[in-house]
């Protein structure tokens, strides 16, 4: 649709960044402006859906609980809020390696949602704004500002795209489908074709969510009960742990049967899939429950979790079995599962289509390449998922206030950051589905652990100025003591007496012969920094506050020392290549010797480095040492 | 566009203990430097010839002849590399060729790096576009990327068996990785144990690939190519029409004996050493007696073995003595039509081969000996030898020239490096590291594979975890 108005104003304030959209996305961009001092608006189709979790009931998980605390150790919000609204909280993964450790926490929805809003209404800068953005306005490729259905425009030096799914959305299940973003709210209809005008390439992508049930009319004798963590470790570097220790409620774990999926199998022809209804792409990594009977036709079950919405609802969420058959078949095959026999639907599963852009649009600082003063971050970039929007946010608002500030744009690389790899994957690669963070994503996972992400970026945030002069020096001294303490363990000796016997015995560990280091002993598989307290007499008093923090970082480096430094040589090798950078105006028609092909996708995606190159589909390695030949010799 | 301001040189032959050796200098002062060493008649600089032109002398270092050369002198751009180039042209024999390429280093050239030669020419604009991409991939063999042309030369039973593994690889890293991604769908405790069974698998499929890289020999201009036959069956002919045929010849030296002649040719980038010899046949003669003895040991040290078969007289005992010496070699046969009736047919061949060497029939172990109707008169099959030996080369039956050499060893150090990280996932099992220590070696070993076949990781674990794992939520 494209917009023209009724009446023209002008607005007669002057801002610096206009957020358009305050989800997870919109709300660390505004926030992160504001917060270094530039005048800032934020746009939402509704302020009560501010930071509203449409979908799961959870922060974090695999990968995503990496970026989480990536956002909070750049200075970003989403940590903090969870923190402070969390129902349940489980560290996943803890029986593997610790580069696989992540924290996933059940939030309530409506207290995430209405904290978060609180903090951006208390934000110095910050005004909110109810009303749809329907234009782009540019001057000479430059954005100018937005403007809104009434016809209004408010002028700013940079605009922010966190659209999410609201673009153009329409929701279905079966053969109804509303023109509505998700929980039918208000879609924006206008701003597409306005994008489209500035020569921004569209895509249109799928995705769904279960139906939320009334917890009144749920059997829970027929599940078994999921528990939280005991110790509860927060999100927040900045949280004391002592905070988070709290009450927690338990989620549920059902299964489907044979019974749900012939159900399922019967209904296919019924699916709005089916009848080509939908004509987005949909994830692969969250397929709808129909999506799984029929790929995985050999399993004859599947998990479901009943997770709670929040402590003053009754709502509950159906985890693994999102859907958009029609709402009978909703309610027959969901009533197939042990538990849900008398299930009564609150909200009915659906599917989502709304449009996005190709990110390889966007140049690594989440710049378009051709509309200065433009950004984008969140699911409008292709992305899926509270927490990788949460972070595209937060370096769109970043880079939008250096812009502005005269300063150099920052870009995470693979090897510092998850958020790195996932915007590096976004701008890069061809993506035909939502986006979402994988551990696997990350080569260099072993360094890029949650437990040291303020170690690998609060000083990044610090140089932006997110992170306080305190903060900063807590992080100095922790780095210290930690450093210290490794020395310490490592020159650290002890003999074969009695004690140290008994407590080798006592964990199945080979007893000494001779005299050893205490950081030897640490490698052992069975033995920690922790147990060895017990024959370790001269170990420091550490600050209450980080002392967990510290004994943690001191095990790891020592336990894993030799896969550390395998994958730290890996990085040096990797950052050879980029920082091997191409000009921004460089020539490729000029390289003759690069195939077709080749020449067309890196004017297309115009990487930044040799690295970004390689990674471009399409470019060969043979492409990619002509390109090193070529400017190797241009650089003489 | 000039950015190389210096010289550099490098042996552009083999090093080896052929005849003739040749030194080149490439860049501005290539002419300056090559007339501080040249010697000439009547005090002749070279800086004052014509372009494209060849001059004899000596290169003298210190006052001392070191040797007897011809000098061929290219002024830029029409050269190569675009730039003033210089070639001396010495006596082989690795002594004389490094103490020349020493002598032009201490007079101000630099010692080339590998494919820097090939560089320069591409930077200055003088290769096409296909010369160019595999230039590129040469120089990056350093970068480790793959080797485009090293892709095309590894075809068949190497490739597959190397993406058979790669696939096992894939699958048991995207199996622990869906487990790490969505813990509570997937269980991946214990799994160490199936693991390590399947990698000592894994080990012992590379170790077998390792065992048959052959860096041995080092030291090679070429395939070592035998012509044998029975005297008169058109051998010399046959020698005489492959070097017609292909005017790249490098080098022709007699061979050290008055028997055994050794030529090099290069058919359509295929580097021979073509030795031809003499007839064999069983004789009292002791001169002749020598020449067959000779003949014999060349064989055995071939790759490759070209045995011309006269088709005008029957097979006799001496065919049948060249059957048995060639057996366990690889061999094409060629069936020489005169001007007479053909007696010996293909058939016969086969017939013979198997009356020889039953067994190998029962085992079903047949005669894949190539059979090439040729006539020395008329030409025909000529072209049949050449794409036959192109075959050959291009399925890996035949390898063993110097570019293939680098390959193989870029491939032997990929495949080294593969087999080194599955041990360590294995020494993660045994010291009870967590699932997730395994896929970063596991992954390593895929790259490292990958490398050989010129493939990168890309998505394929992504795509591998999505199209074999149900994942959740």
């Amino acid at each position: 649709m494209k917009y023209s108005a009724n009446s023209v104003w002008e607005s007669k304030e002057q801002y610096d960044v206009v957020v358009i959209g305050a989800g997870h996305a919109g709300c660390e961009a505004a926030l992160a402006a504001a917060r270094l001092g530039f005048r800032t608006i934020i746009f939402t189709v509704s302020v009560d859906s501010i930071a509203l979790m449409p979908c799961n009931p959870n922060i974090g998980g695999s990968s995503k609980g990496h970026l989480v605390r990536e956002v909070d150790a750049l200075g970003g919000e989403m940590g903090k809020v969870i923190d402070r609204t969390f129902i349940q909280s489980k560290m996943l993964n803890k029986s593997k390696g610790p580069a696989v450790h992540s924290l996933r926490a059940q939030a309530d929805k409506a207290r995430y949602s209405s904290t978060m809003r609180q903090v951006l209404e208390n934000q110095e800068n910050l005004e909110i704004k109810q009303a749809e953005v329907v234009n782009i306005l540019t001057e000479n490729n430059r954005v100018s500002g937005i403007q809104i259905l009434s016809g209004g425009i408010y002028y700013a030096k940079a605009v922010i795209l966190c659209t999410g799914t609201y673009l153009k959305a329409r929701c279905i299940y079966g053969d109804v489908s509303t023109y509505t973003g998700p929980n039918g709210l208000q879609a924006a209809n206008y701003l597409t074709d306005s994008l489209k005008e500035l020569g921004i390439k569209m895509y249109r992508f799928k995705t769904g969510t279960p139906a939320r049930i009334d917890k009144r009319s749920v059997d829970f004798s027929k599940m078994e009960v999921q528990f939280g963590d005991e110790h509860v470790i927060p999100f927040s570097f900045t949280t004391n742990p002592d905070d988070v220790q709290i009450n927690q409620v338990s989620c549920w774990l059902t299964y489907t049967n044979k019974k749900t999926h012939d159900i399922i199998k019967a209904n296919l022809n019924r699916s709005p899939l089916f009848s080509g209804m939908i004509e987005g792409t949909g994830p692969r990594y969250c397929p709808s429950i129909e999506d799984k009977v029929v790929k995985f036709a050999d399993k004859e079950r599947h998990q479901v979790f009943i997770e709670p919405e929040g402590i003053d609802t009754n709502e509950m969420y159906i985890g693994g079995m999102s859907s958009s058959l029609p709402e009978d078949v909703q309610y027959a095959m969901y009533r197939t599962v042990p538990g849900l026999e008398n299930v009564k639907i609150v909200r009915n599963a659906y599917a989502i289509e709304y449009d996005c852009i190709d990110a390889r649009q966007l140049k690594p600082t989440l710049e378009f390449r051709n509309i200065d003063g433009l950004f984008s971050g969140g699911q409008f970039n292709g992305s899926s998922g509270y927490e990788e929007a949460a972070a595209q946010g937060l370096i769109a608002g970043i880079n939008a206030a250096r812009k502005l500030q005269g300063k150099e744009c920052i870009v995470l690389d693979r090897s510092e950051a998850y958020i790195g790899v996932l915007i590096d994957d976004l701008v890069t690669k061809e993506s035909h589905e939502p986006y979402r963070m994988m551990t696997s994503r990350a080569e260099y996972r072993l360094l890029l652990r949650q437990d040291n992400a303020d170690q690998r970026l609060t000083k990044i945030g610090y140089e932006i100025g997110l992170i306080s002069e305190e903060r900063y020096q807590n992080l100095i001294l922790k780095e210290k003591l930690i450093d210290e303490e490794i020395k310490r363990v490592s020159n650290t000796y002890v003999g074969t007496n009695e004690q140290v016997q008994i407590l080798l015995e006592k964990y199945g560990s080979a007893l000494l012969s001779s005299g050893t280091s205490l950081a030897e002993l640490i490698k052992r598989p069975e033995l920690s920094y922790d147990i060895l307290s017990l024959i370790d007499n001269k170990r420091p008093e550490f600050p209450k506050n980080i002392s967990d923090e510290i004994s943690e970082q001191v095990n790891i480096s020592i336990k894993y020392e030799g896969y550390i430094k395998r994958q730290q040589k890996q990085v040096e090798q990797f950052k050879k290549m980029e920082k091997k950078k191409i000009p921004d105006n460089f020539d490729y028609d000029n390289v003759k010797s690069l195939r077709i092909e080749a020449i067309q996708k890196l004017k297309e995606y115009r990487p930044v480095s040799i690295g970004q190159a390689s990674r471009i589909s399409g470019v060969s390695p043979a492409d990619i040492s002509v390109l090193l030949v070529y400017l190797s010799g241009i650089s003489g | 566009m000039n950015q190389n301001s210096t010289t550099i040189a490098a042996i552009s032959t083999a090093v080896s203990t052929s005849g003739i050796g040749i030194v080149r200098m490439s860049g501005k002062n290539a002419i300056f430097i090559a007339d501080k060493i040249y010697k000439g008649k009547h005090n002749k600089t070279l800086s004052n010839q014509k372009s494209h032109t060849i001059h004899y002398g000596y290169i003298v270092d210190n006052g001392y002849i070191i040797d007897e050369v011809l000098i061929m002198l290219m002024k830029a751009p029409h050269t190569f590399t675009g730039e003033d180039t210089i070639e001396i042209n010495c006596h082989g024999g690795i002594y004389v060729v490094k103490r020349i390429l020493d002598i032009l280093i201490k007079n101000g050239a630099r010692p080339a790096e590998p494919g820097e030669f090939t560089k320069r020419a591409f930077l200055n604009g003088r290769l096409d576009l296909s010369q160019a991409e595999a230039v590129g991939d040469l120089i990056s063999s350093q970068n480790e990327y793959a080797l485009k042309s090293s892709v095309s030369q590894l075809k068949g039973n190497i490739k597959n068996k190397i993406n058979e593994i790669r696939k096992k690889i894939i699958y048991h890293t995207a199996f622990i990785e869906s487990a790490l991604d969505d813990p509570e769908h997937i269980n991946v405790d214990g799994y160490g144990k199936n693991l390590k069974k399947e990698i000592e698998k894994l080990l012992e499929d590379l170790y077998q690939l390792l065992s048959t890289c052959d860096d041995g020999r080092i030291i090679k201009e070429g395939i070592r190519t035998v012509i044998t036959g029975k005297p008169n069956a058109g051998k010399s002919s046959l020698l005489n029409s492959l070097l017609g045929e292909e005017r790249a010849i490098v080098t022709d030296i007699a061979g050290t004996t008055r028997d055994v002649l050794e030529e090099h040719i290069n058919i359509q980038g295929i580097s021979l050493n073509i030795i031809d010899t003499a007839g064999i046949r069983d004789t009292e003669d002791i001169i002749e007696k020598i020449g067959v003895d000779k003949t014999k040991s060349y064989i055995e040290s071939a790759d490759l073995i070209i045995y011309m078969v006269d088709a005008s007289t029957p097979l006799d005992y001496n065919d049948e003595n060249i059957f048995k010496m060639i057996r366990e070699k690889k061999s094409i046969i060629l069936l020489n039509k005169s001007d007479l009736d053909m007696i010996v047919k293909k058939e016969d061949i086969e017939k013979k081969y198997y009356e020889l060497f039953p067994a190998k029939k029962e085992k079903n172990n047949l005669f894949d000996v190539p059979v090439i109707e040729i006539s020395m008169k008329t030409s025909d099959g000529i072209d049949e030898i050449q794409k036959t030996l192109r075959k050959m080369f291009y399925d890996g039956k035949l390898s063993f020239n110097d570019e293939i050499y680098i390959t193989n060893v870029r491939h032997k150090n990929a495949l080294q490096n593969a087999y080194e990280s599955l041990k360590r996932v294995n020494e993660s099992i045994d010291a009870g590291m967590p699932e997730d220590f395994y896929s970063i070696d596991l992954i390593d070993a895929y790259e490292s594979l990958g490398s050989i076949t010129g493939e990168t990781i890309g998505e394929d674990l992504v795509n591998e975890i999505f199209s074999k794992f149900c994942m959740g939520k």
